[in-house]
C-alpha cells in the first residue's frame, strides 16, 4: 500500500452558471474506505468526474504531491486512479479475460501489442478469483448477470493496478445477495486500496463504510464515521431524515431499479 | 446492453469449443485463397478476365484496410479514395516519366499538349526514382492519414461527422486535379501507361505477372491484417470502438489507438491505388472521387466489415457486378449501388459473413425464448 491520499481543496466546478461542486474540501487517507452520500443532485459524480479529469474545475486536487486537476484523462488514469460509471460500461462483445488483459494492459509497448495474447498475465488470474468470475473468464461479457458486469469492472480496476478506485453507486439495481457480496468485495480491496464509493443505499453504507462525507448542493455537509455523521443534527434535517422513506422518483436509475432486477 | 436476469441463463451460451478443424480453419482457408488465386484463376480465365479480376483485387486490398479500420475500429472511412489517389498518382507518376524517357523525351505526352513550360514541374522529379515513387505509393497516403487522423482523432471527431470530414477530403482532392490540367493531366488523369519497371503492359505475359504480384500483395496483406485482428491490439481496437470512454479511464489514449488502424488502412488503400495503375493502365479523378470512395466501403459492408474474408470477397463481388451490371444498366447501377449500402448497413450489419450467425440465431429464437443477444462476433475472419 502507498502512502498517497487524495486532497481536495476548494473545488468548483460550474455548468452554465449553475454550481454543480461548489467549494468542496476532502481529505481521503491511503486505505480509506469513503462513502459519498446526498441528495440527487449534491456533486457527487460531478465531484468524482472532476477529480478524473472528465469535467474542468477550479481548485485543486492532489493525489499524493501531484496536481490532477488540467491533466487529459488518459494520464490521470495513468497514476493510479480508476473509476467506475453508474452503467457498467465493459466490452460487451469481448470476453471476461480480454475485458480484464486490456485494463491491465495501459502501459505495454507496440511488439507487446502487436502479438497474440499467450497465457493469462498474473495479474489478471488474481483480479479473476478476487472477484469470482474465474469460471466465467472465456464468456462475451456482455451476457454476464447485472451483479457479474459490475464485479468485472471492479476487477478491469484491480488489474489496472490502481491506488485509488472511485466507485459511481456500485450496488444500483443489484439484489440483496450481490449487495453483501459487493460489499465484502470492496472490504477486500480496500485492505490494499484506497476506495470512494458514491452510494444512495444507506443500509448498504451503514454496513460496509469505514468513513462517510455528506454532500449537499455541491458543499460538504459533514464528515466522520457512521456513527458521528449519523448523529450529525444538519445532516438529519437534510437527508438521512428522509433517506428512510422511500427515495423520492426523480433518480430513477439508482433508486427504482433493484425492485424491477431482483434475481 | 443486455442484461440477464439470473447467473445460471448465462450458462445456456455455447462455449467456444477449439477442435483440430477449428485448429486448422484459418490456415486452411488461406491456403485455399492462395491456390485459387495464384494458381486456378490464371488457368481458368482468359487474358482479358483475369485483367479484370486483378482490378477487383486491388479494391480488395482497400477492403482489406476498411475492414479493420470501419469493422474492427468502427471508423466509417469513406474517404479512402484519397489515399487510393495519392498512391496510383505516385505510381502513374514515376511510370509517365519512365514512358517518356524511353522514347528519349523528358516530359509526359499530355504535358507536352497542356503544359505552359517547357521543364518538368519540380514536384514531379523525384518521382522518376523508382524507390522513391514506390516508397511515396504507401508512405505519402500514410503521412497523410496521420496528419489527418491526429487532429480529427485529438479533437475527438467521430461518427458521421469523420465520415463527412472523410467524403469532403476525397471531393477536395479530385476537384484539386482536375484544375491542374497542366501538371496532372486534369479530367483525364494520367493515361496510356505503357511500361511497368521496364515491361511492356501490353505484353500479356507482363499482364499476368502483374496480377501475380497483386494477388500475392492481397494475401499478404490479408495475413498481416489478421495478425492484427488477433493481436491484442485488435482486442483494444474492438474495445475502443464499442467504448472509446472506457478506454480511456483505463489509461489508453484512444486517438493513438484509432490512428493507427487508419493510417495502416491508408497505407493499404495506397498500396492498392498503385497497383490499380499498371492492371488498368490509367489513374484519373474520376477513379477516386466521392462515388468511388463510396464504392470501397460497399464491398465491405455487403460482405461482412468486421470479416477480413466477407470484406474482401464483398469487394470482388461487388466490383464484377458493378462492371458487368453497369454495362448492361448503366443508369442503374448507382442506385442499386446506394441500396446495397443501405441493405447491408441496415439489417445486415455484420454483411454476408454474419449470415449464418443470423439464421442460427433466428432458429434458436423460434424454438426458445431469447435470454441472450450476442453481437456478430469479430472472429469471423
Amino acid at each position: 500500500m502507498s502512502g498517497e491520499g487524495l486532497t481536495v481543496r476548494d473545488l468548483r466546478v460550474t455548468f452554465d452558471g449553475f454550481k454543480a461542486v461548489d467549494g468542496v474540501d476532502l481529505d481521503i487517507r491511503p486505505g480509506d474506505l469513503r462513502f459519498l452520500i446526498g441528495p440527487n443532485g449534491a456533486g457527487k459524480t460531478t465531484l468524482v468526474d472532476a477529480v478524473t479529469g472528465l469535467v474542468k474545475a477550479t481548485g485543486s486536487v492532489r493525489f499524493g504531491s501531484e496536481e490532477l486537476l488540467g491533466k487529459p484523462v488518459h494520464r490521470i488514469a495513468r497514476m493510479g486512479i480508476g473509476r467506475t460509471f453508474q452503467t457498467a460500461t465493459i466490452f460487451e462483445e469481448l470476453t471476461v479475460l480480454q475485458n480484464l488483459d486490456i485494463a491491465a494492459g495501459a502501459g505495454r509497448g507496440p511488439l507487446t501489442m502487436l502479438r497474440r495474447r499467450k497465457g493469462v498475465p498474473e495479474s489478471v488470474t488474481k483480479a479473476l478469483e478476487t472477484t469470482g468470475l474465474t469460471d466465467l473468464r472465456d464468456r462475451p461479457a456482455g451476457v454476464l448477470a447485472h451483479g457479474q458486469k459490475q464485479w468485472l469492472e471492479i476487477g478491469m480496476l484491480l488489474v489496472q493496478d490502481v491506488k485509488l478506485l472511485l466507485l459511481d453507486e456500485p450496488v444500483a439495481g443489484m439484489s440483496q445477495d450481490e449487495r453483501e457480496a459487493t460489499g465484502e468485495l470492496l472490504q477486500r480491496v480496500s485492505e490494499d486500496h484506497t476506495v470512494v464509493v458514491i452510494e444512495h443505499d444507506m443500509d448498504f453504507m451503514r454496513s460496509f463504510a469505514r468513513s462517510v462525507t455528506v454532500l449537499h448542493a455541491g458543499k460538504v455537509l459533514s464528515w466522520g464515521s457512521v456513527a458521528e455523521v449519523q448523529s450529525d443534527a444538519k445532516v438529519q434535517e437534510v437527508y438521512l431524515g428522509r433517506a428512510s422513506e422511500p427515495e423520492p422518483a426523480s433518480e430513477p436509475a439508482a433508486a427504482s431499479v433493484p425492485a424491477a432486477e431482483e434475481a | 446492453m443486455t442484461t440477464t436476469t439470473s447467473p445460471t441463463e448465462t450458462t445456456s451460451v455455447v462455449q467456444p469449443s477449439v477442435s483440430p478443424l477449428e485448429r486448422f480453419r484459418v490456415p486452411g482457408a488461406f491456403l485455399l485463397g492462395a491456390v485459387l488465386l495464384i494458381g486456378v484463376a490464371p488457368l481458368a480465365l482468359s487474358d482479358f478476365r483475369l485483367n479484370l479480376l486483378a482490378k477487383y483485387l486491388c479494391y480488395a486490398i482497400v477492403a482489406v484496410g476498411v475492414s479493420l479500420a470501419w469493422g474492427r475500429g468502427g471508423l466509417l472511412v469513406l474517404g479512402q479514395g484519397v489515399f487510393f489517389g495519392l498512391g496510383g498518382y505516385a505510381m502513374a507518376m514515376h511510370l509517365k516519366l519512365a514512358d517518356a524517357a524511353a522514347t528519349g523525351q523528358t516530359l509526359p505526352d499530355f504535358m507536352q499538349l497542356y503544359g505552359t513550360s517547357d521543364a518538368l514541374p519540380w514536384w514531379w522529379e523525384p518521382f522518376a526514382d523508382p524507390a522513391f515513387a514506390l516508397a511515396m505509393t504507401v508512405l505519402l497516403p500514410m503521412a497523410v492519414a496521420a496528419l489527418l487522423g491526429f487532429f480529427v482523432f485529438r479533437r475527438r471527431v467521430k461518427g458521421a461527422y469523420f465520415a463527412i470530414l472523410s467524403q469532403a477530403l476525397a471531393a477536395a482532392l479530385s476537384i484539386w486535379l482536375i484544375g491542374q490540367q497542366a501538371t496532372t493531366g486534369g479530367t483525364n488523369g494520367l493515361t496510356d501507361i505503357q511500361g511497368f519497371f521496364g515491361y511492356d503492359l501490353n505484353d500479356p505475359v507482363n499482364q499476368r505477372m502483374v496480377y501475380f504480384v497483386i494477388a500475392a500483395v492481397l494475401l499478404l496483406l490479408m495475413a498481416a491484417a489478421r495478425q492484427l485482428f488477433v493481436s491484442r491490439y485488435g482486442e483494444l481496437l474492438i474495445a475502443v470502438r464499442d467504448s472509446e470512454e472506457r478506454v480511456r479511464f483505463l489509461g489508453y489514449n484512444p486517438a493513438n489507438v484509432k490512428l493507427v488502424a487508419y493510417v495502416v488502412a491508408a497505407g493499404m488503400a495506397g498500396l492498392a491505388g498503385a497497383l490499380f495503375v499498371p492492371a488498368v493502365g490509367i489513374i484519373s479523378p474520376a477513379l477516386i472521387g466521392i462515388v468511388p470512395s463510396i464504392g470501397f466501403v460497399i464491398g465491405a459492408a455487403v460482405g461482412g466489415r468486421a470479416s477480413l474474408v466477407g470484406a474482401v470477397l464483398g469487394a470482388i463481388v461487388v466490383a464484377w457486378a458493378q462492371s458487368t451490371l453497369s454495362d448492361a444498366f448503366p443508369a442503374a447501377w448507382t442506385y442499386l449501388q446506394g441500396l446495397l449500402f443501405v441493405l447491408a448497413v441496415g439489417f445486415l450489419p455484420g454483411g454476408l459473413a454474419s449470415l449464418g450467425v443470423v439464421l442460427r440465431r433466428r432458429r434458436t429464437q423460434t424454438r426458445t425464448t431469447p435470454t441472450v443477444s450476442t453481437a456478430p462476433t469479430g472472429e469471423t475472419a
